[in-house]
């Protein structure tokens, strides 16, 4: 007992946050979180928006002018990159939980498939509704 | 191994399963919705209205929106959970996330089923 005191205390400890960083997966861990977090915050602007796009043809035409600015279109993009990322990262978390890719290699390499994916599918659903 | 009951207490295993089986739900529902748009490609407003004034995908509609408050509701409680110690603050953060999520479900049928 008193050995493995004395070996865990002589293991090499490195807290110092300006040298260490987060690995890949790691950070997409965080952005999953992050992204959810914001997705739950508009939910209600999203309800909103979908209520009054089917309210009335009045208020689907002031929905879908909101689209003519520019800042709603780059806020909307934002919230595509969003989703896209929370949903494919979530199933990189169902594949590991069947065992799928928990290699490290494996691991880095879907985290890298995944932010890559999600970019890509924004710019393609951006340039198909924008 | 540690004999427990699977009854009178959460041990987090049945929200992990509901996690992942309400991720399913809107992952079939984001397929089955880009089908749907690509199929009708609505620029009006009828044919927009026409796609949720079908009661099956009004039902659907319902389903997926569900399935989302309710991953939601896991997420963001488990959010409160990590970083939240006061049990105090805890507890009224965990209460208005879940008066939240009742809320938009009640909203949601309002949207779906309007008289």
């Amino acid at each position: 007992m008193s050995d493995m005191t004395v070996r865990r205390k002589k293991r090499p400890k490195n807290l110092d946050l300006t040298t260490i960083k987060l690995p890949l997966p790691g950070v997409l861990s965080i952005i999953h979180r992050i992204t959810g977090a914001w997705l739950f915050l508009l939910l209600p602007v999203f309800l909103w928006l979908f209520e009054k796009s089917l309210a009335s043809p009045e208020s689907f035409a002031y929905v879908k002018g909101l689209g003519d600015h520019f800042i709603v279109r780059l806020i909307l993009l934002g919230f595509i990159w969003f989703y896209i990322q929370h949903f494919l990262a979530g199933l990189r978390y169902m594949l590991i939980d069947l065992h799928k890719g928990v290699e490290l290699e494996a691991a880095r390499f879907s985290t890298k498939v995944v932010f890559a994916a999600s970019t890509v599918m924004m710019v393609v659903i951006g340039a198909f509704i924008l | 191994m540690i004999k427990r009951k699977i009854f009178g207490a959460s041990y987090g295993f049945g929200d992990w399963l509901m996690q992942r089986g309400t991720a399913l739900i809107m992952a079939l529902y984001a397929t089955l919705i880009l089908v749907v748009l690509a199929i009708v490609q609505p620029s009006t407003y009828l044919e927009w209205r026409s796609i949720f004034d079908n009661r099956i995908m009004a039902f659907l509609t319902f389903i997926y929106l569900v399935a989302l408050f309710f991953h939601a509701w896991i997420g963001v409680r488990d959010i409160w959970m990590d970083y939240v110690k006061n049990a105090g603050v805890r507890l009224l953060l965990l209460m208005a996330t879940l008066a939240a999520t009742i809320g938009y479900t009640g909203w949601a049928v309002q949207i779906l089923w309007r008289v």
